[in-house]
């Protein structure tokens, strides 16, 4: 199928659509804003690049994502000293520094939720939401880019500009702190 | 410690496998070593489970924050329309 442009309806048909995509992943309703704003205007410039090959939400949103991307790249790189290292510091006493096994306070308890329909719980989801936000932004980046957005490990290396070891390093790092606020939030 | 012990001992490094196997196959040593850590440890069994628990329900926080209906409003986009038109018309 060859898929066509029609930015006459574009607002219409789309702008909703990308105004939510970007803040359920930069959580911040004026740069969602701005985001969908400089998406539509950057598609203009390109419209003669248009192949087709893609629907016109696809395109768009292709262009989103390359924005939030630049927005994951600039606070991670302001913020990554302070956050960063806040995060780690709370991990420090998760594992005996000599054994590696858990330290038995930190150890992992069962929520409760584990074997029920754990995707209709309200309270856990709002938990969750809280803990993703208190992740470091590079951490949140690399989580949303594999689990929600599904690109490839290389492909989010090469766009936050992590190496590889870096990068399995941060995901370890970013399911034991967002499992532990869950333990301590939630039990 | 000899190795066998370490592997026994280490959910440092248990739930880093865990955390690999989730995105990337393990290698055939790795396998076993997480076969052989988690037949021994109860928290990196629960670990293990909450860790896929967890990605499930993150996938389900976005889809249903998705469908929340954020809206933009409507003076915001009959001027992004505009501004659209401009540009269009520019060309």
């Amino acid at each position: 199928m060859h898929h066509q442009l029609n930015p006459h309806q574009w607002v219409a048909a789309h702008a909703d659509y990308l105004y939510a995509f970007a803040i359920t992943r930069l959580n911040d309703e004026e740069r969602a804003k701005d985001l969908v704003q400089e998406t539509f205007l950057a598609a203009l410039e390109r419209i003669g690049g248009f192949e087709g090959k893609a629907s016109e939400r696809t395109w768009l949103t292709a262009i989103l994502k390359n924005k939030i991307i630049d927005v994951y790249r600039k606070k991670s790189s302001r913020l990554k000293i302070t956050s960063v290292i806040d995060a780690e510091r709370e991990q420090e006493d998760f594992f005996d520094a000599e054994t590696g096994h858990w330290i038995v306070e930190h150890g992992p308890k069962e929520f409760g939720i584990e074997d029920k329909d754990h995707l209709v719980n309200k309270e856990f989801e709002s938990i969750l939401q809280k803990c993703l936000q208190k992740l470091p932004v590079l951490w949140r980046a690399v989580f949303t880019m594999k689990h929600i957005d599904d690109e490839p490990a290389d492909v989010i290396c090469a766009e936050l500009k992590v190496s590889a070891s870096n990068f399995w390093v941060i995901t370890h790092r970013t399911k034991l702190n967002l499992r532990a606020c869950l333990q301590k939030n939630w039990i | 410690m000899n190795h066998l012990k370490k592997i026994v001992y280490n959910c440092k490094q248990a739930t880093y496998l865990i955390e690999k196997k989730s995105i990337k196959r393990l290698s055939f040593h790795e396998i076993i070593e997480l076969r052989i850590h988690l037949f021994g440890c109860s928290f990196c069994r629960i670990y293990s489970k909450q860790s896929r628990v967890i990605n499930d329900m993150v996938q389900e926080l976005f889809r249903s924050s998705m469908q929340s209906g954020y809206r933009l409003n409507d003076d915001f986009k009959k001027e992004l329309q505009q501004r659209i038109e401009d540009g269009l018309n520019k060309n």
